[in-house]
């Protein structure tokens, strides 16, 4: 227990959490969103992150040609190769969750198969995906580039302030930001919205289910895929399990948050990357995801829907 | 597709006293000879057969039939079941290299100490409802790993060595290299368990736990101690866990917190619900072939989890329901609500 460190250390840790925490909102975001129209844990969601910390590696490798004994990127160079990672992490991530949602769960959906069903084919799927990927890269780690130098900008509060950090949590909030008006304005997002209240009210109101389905796993998708370019930005590396502990880490912040509700699902991965950067100063890094499961019991006992509560009516299998 | 579930149901409700005892003494025989039975056309290129036998193979099935008293018969979605499973294991490790108790009198405890932590668990979490109690579960099988990893009187990440090997029974040997008695013993505690929950099925626990998973709220309102019928359910799953653990604690000799990680609770739910959740023979028989697959293909080293992770795919989507689903009338009945 050490909390002279947590104290002294405080506001940056608090900055170090809220950038951990915007890699996992983007993740839960595409948990709750699927569990907000299908009430299912889509279990192979971090394998579509897993895919998009690769699909990042490609790009910065063979697109851009950045090798990893590289100088830093400069200039214009450097906000190109920004963008295009980001943009090919999120498109691939999006096809291939779409692809998941096609390959496991159309069928089984459309014949009315129960939640369990559907879950051992996501589990399915996950294995295939985590697998393939492990044999194509040998079961090593890769690592991934350092774009630019990692430098201190600015001390706020006596909190240091890292340039990657700070660019991931502007880039995610803004990602958030346009994920919300999307789903709060448009019209596909209206549908989005419709059928996570009455699923068979609004296919009789004239809801194309299919496509709500398919554009709810592609928003999803893309999410997971920032998030996954934001990963690799700021630990530089991957493997085929990356997936695995970051999927349980942003599937308890969408719980915490109130899992099917869009903002609860932020506002848990925020908490959650807090709870894990404070966790791990306390009680050492071992000690990070039994400190945040615990909260999570305990919110779950006070408040069984979460912090800011379903947006669905009920929850039951 | 012909429904296998119920042809053989049908057969089974028409057939004999005498066809039926015939029956159910064959396949025992059959089971309990298996070991004998090692022959290129069943065996596991690339492992013993018979340690495959007890391990995966039996493992699961029995740790399946336990999982299948909380997923199966009361409809709660338990991610964690491995926390038990790695109790009864810590258990024996932990007495059996400790103190001179021998496997016979630390199976007990094992479970006890199993069920013990299934009712400080359930306590809280069951009041939670479908997939909050999945995460919860899941959130505590890890958390047993870790403590496991992280706590140095328990071995820590090195785990336990040198676990005792159960006393000799019926002038049979427990050894490593020689697995025969321990799948026997397997066998037979799987038996039991079968015959348990069956009798269970037909009394009050079992028609609580159907009321229970059909709608919760109108068994409660009904006078069904739900909460009540819940805890037992998730102990006695939590007994068997313990004892399959402490089992696989005295055969492997030592275990280390990686054995136990969340990989387990996913492929045993994985065996419950490909076998036909509910129906405890569907689950063995679905447990049997989803643990003997990835060792009868061994030969494919590399792709060895990943025809698996397809086949997983495939076979879900064409048989939803599971290979050997429950009685049909009962679907209907849930269905027509």
């Amino acid at each position: 227990m050490d909390f002279g460190l947590l104290f002294s250390e405080f506001p940056s840790l608090t900055f170090d959490g809220i950038a951990l925490g915007a890699i996992y909102a983007l993740i839960s975001l595409g948990y709750t969103l699927v569990y907000g129209v299908l009430r299912l844990i889509n279990f192979a969601h971090s394998e579509v992150f897993m895919i998009g910390t690769f699909a990042a590696l490609m790009a910065s490798s063979n697109i851009m040609g950045v090798k990893i004994e590289d100088d830093p990127l400069s200039g214009g160079k450097l906000i190109l190769t920004i963008v295009v990672c980001l943009v090919v992490a999120m498109l691939t991530s999006g096809i291939v969750a779409v692809l998941v949602e096609i390959v496991a769960y159309r069928r089984l959906r459309k014949r009315g198969a129960t939640k369990l069903a559907t879950l051992i084919s996501a589990i399915g799927v996950s294995i295939t995906l985590v697998e393939a990927f492990r044999i194509m890269t040998d079961s090593l780690p890769r690592e991934f580039p350092r774009f630019f130098e990692k430098s201190l900008v600015a001390e706020i509060a006596g909190a240091q302030i890292r340039n990657d950090k700070l660019l991931v949590i502007f880039a995610a909030g803004l990602m958030m930001f346009v994920l919300d008006r999307f789903i709060s304005k448009t019209r596909i997002g209206k549908g989005i919205r419709a059928v996570s209240q009455d699923e068979q009210t609004s296919v009789l109101m004239g809801i194309n289910i299919n496509r709500v389905v398919t554009v709810t796993f592609l928003m999803g998708g893309l999410m997971a895929g920032a998030a996954a370019f934001f990963y690799v930005l700021v630990y530089e590396n991957t493997s085929f399990r990356v997936g695995f502990f970051l999927g349980i880490s942003a599937f308890t912040a969408a719980v915490l948050g109130g899992i099917g509700n869009i903002r609860g699902a932020l506002v848990g991965g925020f908490a959650l990357g807090l709870l894990e950067v404070y966790g791990s100063v306390l009680l050492g890094t071992a000690w990070k995801h039994v400190i945040a499961f615990t909260i999570l019991v305990l919110v779950l006992l006070l408040k069984p829907t979460g912090l800011l509560g379903e947006s669905i009516q009920q929850a039951r299998v | 597709m012909i429904n296998l579930r119920d042809a053989g149901a049908t057969w089974w409700e028409n057939a004999s006293k005498l066809k039926r005892r015939s029956l159910v003494v064959s396949l025992v025989v059959f089971i309990y000879a298996l070991p004998f039975l090692n022959n290129p056309l069943i065996n596991t290129p690339g492992s013993m057969f018979e340690s495959v036998l007890f391990y995966p193979i039996g493992m699961f099935v029995l740790l399946s039939l336990g999982l299948n008293i909380v997923v199966g018969k009361s409809g709660l979605l338990d991610l964690g079941f491995v926390a038990f499973f790695a109790i009864g294991a810590y258990t024996m490790g932990v007495l059996g290299t400790r103190t001179n108790l021998n496997f016979w009198e630390i199976l007990p405890i094992a479970m006890g100490l199993a069920m013990l932590s299934g009712v400080l668990l359930g306590a809280p979490a069951l009041r939670l409802r479908g997939d909050y109690l999945a995460i919860v579960t899941l959130g505590f099988g890890e958390i047993v790993r870790i403590v496991a990893v992280n706590e140095e009187f328990i071995g820590g990440a090195r785990g336990i060595a040198g676990i005792p090997t159960p006393p000799d029974l019926f002038g049979m040997k427990f050894e490593i290299l020689n697995p025969k008695p321990y799948y026997w013993l397997l066998v037979t505690m799987t038996l039991l368990v079968y015959w348990a929950v069956r009798r269970m099925a037909v009394r009050r626990p079992g028609r609580a736990w159907d009321a229970i998973r059909q709608d919760d709220d109108v068994a409660q309102l009904m006078g069904v101690p739900t909460f009540k019928y819940k805890v037992w359910a998730f102990v006695l799953g939590a007994a068997v866990g313990g004892a399959g653990g402490c089992l696989y604690a005295s055969q492997i000799l030592s275990i280390v917190p990686d054995q136990f990680s969340l990989n387990v609770s996913i492929l045993v739910l994985a065996c419950v619900v490909f076998g036909g959740i509910g129906n405890p023979f569907g689950v063995m028989v679905g447990a049997a072939i989803l643990a003997y697959l990835p060792e009868r293909i061994r030969f494919l080293t590399q792709p060895r989890q990943l025809v698996f992770g397809i086949v997983l795919v495939l076979i879900m989507n064409l048989r939803p329901d599971g290979l050997l689903p429950r009685k049909k009338r009962e679907k209907f009945e849930s269905e027509m609500k």
